[in-house]
């Protein structure tokens, strides 16, 4: 049916949703992010227990040691509902397409010196298994996380690691090296270069408490390990052999960039909710942060030969700066 | 670097390189700890590998497409709102099914947001998981598109406001609650059989296809864009639901029974969950499309059973209750809307009788029962409230322990009689709507006494608002359980009468003289 509309200014009944107006404090309209986030996960009068797990509800916050008054405090500061993070995603994703195109047209891979290459193909094509396990772990926290502002947003980093292993397949590909895909399946498997790490997101990957898989893994682990390869070994590689790396890696440097963000703010708002809270959150980056440095330092050294300790040892200082301004208060030893 | 590769790559190869080769086999923890849920309920899986890859989106690729889709569909939302799109549909009576069906679907989807995530997290095969944890980023897009549709009628109609705190409270939305609560708390391999098979395969057409084109029927391109666009995505969830009973059934000749089993409750559970969608087909769309007995026979009986001839050869049967569906179709409708009608005090939408003109379209749709059941109940309903003696039944009503559906349907063998099937378990008395539910029960009693069933919290006065003291003497159980919905007065009861249809009037009046 087509009507001839005339255009009128109607008073509405109401602004946004009752859920809604109580959080805010008042009947006002809400952006997409807060209609899509905030209360709407149930909270009770669950059917069934798990049969996977009895011992908890469907949504349960017992999962985690971490305490919240309100879950929803954990807001993404990046306002990513499913719409917003696929556009944001779109639009990275362009700009990766037009880089391998570039890389493609100008014959970039293939003209890269061999020096440059090797570096790829023992410090780069790994970390795709690395970010798989990421996916696994991001997935976790995504199913078990309670209230949608940290399920989603995990779901989302979850499905962006596996871009991120994409990407870094895309790569052994742009330099036409499907063998060197196996090649570096096999370190990741044996090379005691990347035990440590294999070890690392296993171990993870048996931990029941999600808040802390979200510390070890995307706070921890990401918060040394993307600033190592895809900032400071990207940019040693394009100082000696020409932008390849970078471009080809653009897409994973904006992105740890821009969780991080997320991450701050997830770390904050939990540490000032409750002196117990800052207190775990601390323990765990403690804890976790020890192993990862012992389990990224043969990847510096194999990236940067002897500079390595010193430079993980800088990204080391730049992640407790983070998480200090985040509110935590570290231990001289973490 | 020195070998030169095939640059075209085989689209298959390539997948795989993306996927399943991403993929390792843990050895510093074992693989049954990294992944406990896939032993349990008995499937036996010989070789993830042998997975077919029901579609091949790498993350770029879904990143792309879904935010084309996501640009168009909010661009039309945001028109929809901005012109008062509301007004240009075909009668107020129309945003009842918004309320019914959009109040309902977005915490489901939220469900199945967070159980394929789950089964994304759990599922050993690569394949599997890349495919459950893209349908679970869709499934918060439904979620969330459809939250954001009904965010702009909320603001002029009734009866939508509430809906976050209603779907764990109100008692028409337990029977959508308990089924997904059922398949999220069983394991994976049933979770896969429920939503991405029974759900998202056999009764989804049927689902969304009426929404969709009764949204497009009756003017509301907000709605009807909002499906449209989901729609897209569920032709990938179809295959992956496919895909996965065929790999179990072709993985171990003892999975067959158990995946047989399942698809018999699923079935039987989504099919309840039906006669809703049914009721608005039949008696909520000013407009109709058809009704819901040819929808039925279309989707279900024809598609159905083309699906079940082709899986015949694995040895599935079609479900047990098919049945009981055909003998239904032409009943549950009417006894779903009549039911409804009676609670006019208990809902945050609207009723109605239909009009002359609408009675006899269901006569001719349902030349077998309406005339002889239902319309005679219909006009008599009229009349008591013409006569200012408007039908109200305050009793609790009793509920089916597994579907949770309020019992009301009739035996399949006299039209006249309600259905009602009961059995003492470990000393307690649970209740029935049919001989399907009572099976499903049998099968593990102990996941089904503990249904939340909220006729039954009532009595027991869990249902009292937050702030009611329920253990002082004058508590009185029920007393305030329209507080405990949070249940707002001017979205219940007779739509004649209603502010919407007051306010409908007015505005479009306003929009349309000159
Ligand atoms: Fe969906
Ligand atoms: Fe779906
Ligand atoms: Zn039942």
């Amino acid at each position: 049916m087509q009507l001839d509309l005339r255009t009128i200014s109607i008073k509405p009944l109401r602004q946004t949703f009752g859920h809604l107006a109580r959080r805010m404090g008042a009947d006002k309209p809400a952006s997409r992010y807060i209609e899509g986030t905030m209360d709407l996960q149930p909270v009770e009068n669950f059917h069934y227990r798990p049969s996977w797990d009895p011992d908890f509800d469907i949504f349960d916050p017992r999962r985690t040691a971490i305490v919240m008054k309100d879950w929803y405090a954990l807001k993404d500061p990046r306002q990513f509902f499913y719409g917003a993070w696929v556009l944001a995603r779109a639009r990275m994703q362009d700009a990766a397409e037009a880089d391998f195109a570039l890389v493609e047209e100008r014959g970039l891979a293939a003209a890269y010196p061999e020096a440059g290459k090797a570096v790829v193909r023992s410090v780069l094509l790994p970390l795709r298994h690395l970010a798989w396990g990421a996916n696994i772990n991001d997935s976790f926290i995504g199913a078990h996380g309670y209230g949608i502002a940290i399920s989603q947003a995990a779901t989302y980093a979850a499905m962006d690691q596996l871009g991120i292993a994409q990407y870094l397949t895309r790569l052994a590909l742009a330099f036409s090296d499907i063998e060197a895909l196996a090649a570096a399946k096999s370190a990741w498997l044996e090379a005691p270069l990347w035990q440590g790490l294999r070890r690392y997101v296993e171990d993870l990957m048996v931990t029941g408490d999600w808040f802390e898989v979200l510390v070890a893994q995307n706070v921890v682990l990401d918060g040394l390990l993307y600033p190592l390869v895809y900032d400071r070994l990207a940019d040693a590689l394009d100082a000696s052999h020409g932008p390849v790396v970078s471009l080809l890696t653009r897409f994973q440097s904006e992105w740890a960039g821009e969780n991080a963000k997320w991450l701050d703010a997830v770390i904050k708002v939990a540490a000032a909710d409750s002196p117990e809270n800052a207190e775990k959150l601390a323990a765990w980056v403690g804890q976790w942060r020890a192993r990862a440095l012992e389990a990224v330092a043969p990847v510096a050294e194999a990236a940067f030969g002897a500079e390595g300790a010193a430079v993980l040892a800088e990204i080391a200082e730049d992640l407790s700066r983070r998480l200090t301004k985040a509110g935590l208060s570290l231990g001289a030893s973490a | 670097m020195d070998m030169k590769v095939d640059k075209k790559l085989g689209l298959k190869e390539r997948y795989a390189l993306m996927t399943r080769d991403l993929a390792w086999e843990t050895t510093y923890q074992p693989m049954d700890k990294v992944f406990p849920q896939v032993t349990y309920e008995g499937i036996k899986i010989h070789d993830w590998n042998a997975w077919e890859d029901p579609f091949r989106l790498t993350m770029d690729a879904y990143w792309k497409y879904q935010a084309e889709k996501e640009r168009k569909l909010y661009a039309i939302l945001d028109a929809f709102n901005q012109n008062n799109g509301h007004l240009s549909v075909t009668d107020a009576r129309y945003i009842n099914v918004l309320k019914l069906f959009l109040g309902s679907t977005p915490p489901l989807e939220l469900m199945a947001a967070r159980g394929f995530t789950n089964v994304g997290r759990h599922m050993v095969g690569a394949g599997p998981r890349v495919a459950c944890l893209m349908q679970a980023v869709d499934e918060y897009r439904h979620f969330q598109t459809q939250v954001h549709s009904i965010s702009n009628y909320n603001k002029y109609y009734n009866g939508m406001n509430e809906f976050a705190h209603q779907q764990s409270r109100m008692w028409y939305l337990s029977d959508g609650k308990s089924f997904f609560d059922d398949a999220i708390t069983a394991g994976p391999f049933e979770f896969m059989v429920a939503i991405g098979f029974a759900f998202e395969y056999v009764l989804t057409n049927i689902l969304f296809v009426p929404f969709i084109s009764g949204a497009a029927y009756n003017g509301d391109m907000a709605a009807m864009t909002v499906g449209f666009s989901a729609q897209s995505d569920e032709a990938r969830h179809m295959t992956l639901g496919l895909e996965c009973i065929k790999f179990m059934l072709e993985q171990d000749p003892d999975n067959l029974p158990i995946v047989q089993r399942w698809i018999d409750k699923w079935t039987w559970r989504g099919t309840r969950k039906l006669a809703s969608v049914g009721m608005m087909m039949d008696y909520m769309l000013p407009k109709r499309i058809m009704s819901f007995k040819e929808a039925w026979e279309m989707y279900f009986e024809q598609n159905g059973a083309a699906l079940f001839n082709d899986l015949a050869r694995y040895g599935v049967k079609v479900p047990k209750c098919f049945v009981q569906t055909v003998a239904e179709k032409e009943h549950v409708t009417h006894q779903s809307w009549i039911g409804f009608y009676m609670k006019p005090d208990s809902t945050p939408f609207h009723t109605w009788i239909p009009e002359k003109d609408e009675l006899d379209w269901l006569s001719e749709k349902y030349p077998n029962t309406f005339d002889k059941y239902y319309r005679p109940v219909l006009e008599h309903f009229d009349a008591q409230e013409k006569s200012g003696n408007r039908f109200n039944n305050k009793t609790a009503p009793m509920n089916c322990q597994v579907c949770i559906s309020t019992i009301k349907f009739n035996d399949p063998d006299d039209p006249m009689k309600t259905l009602i099937r009961s059995k003492t378990y470990k000393g307690e008395k649970f209740h029935f709507c049919s001989l399907h539910c009572e099976e499903i029960f049998d099968a593990e009693p102990e996941k089904y006494i503990q249904a939340y069933i909220s006729s039954h919290q009532v009595l027991q006065g869990n249902c009292a608002p937050e702030g009611v003291d329920t253990t002082a003497p004058d508590f009185e159980p029920g007393a305030h359980i329209a507080a405990y919905w949070r249940l707002d007065k001017a979205a219940t009861g007779d739509f004649n009468g209603s502010e919407d249809q007051a306010n409908f009037a007015a505005w479009r009046r306003q929009a349309t003289s000159n």
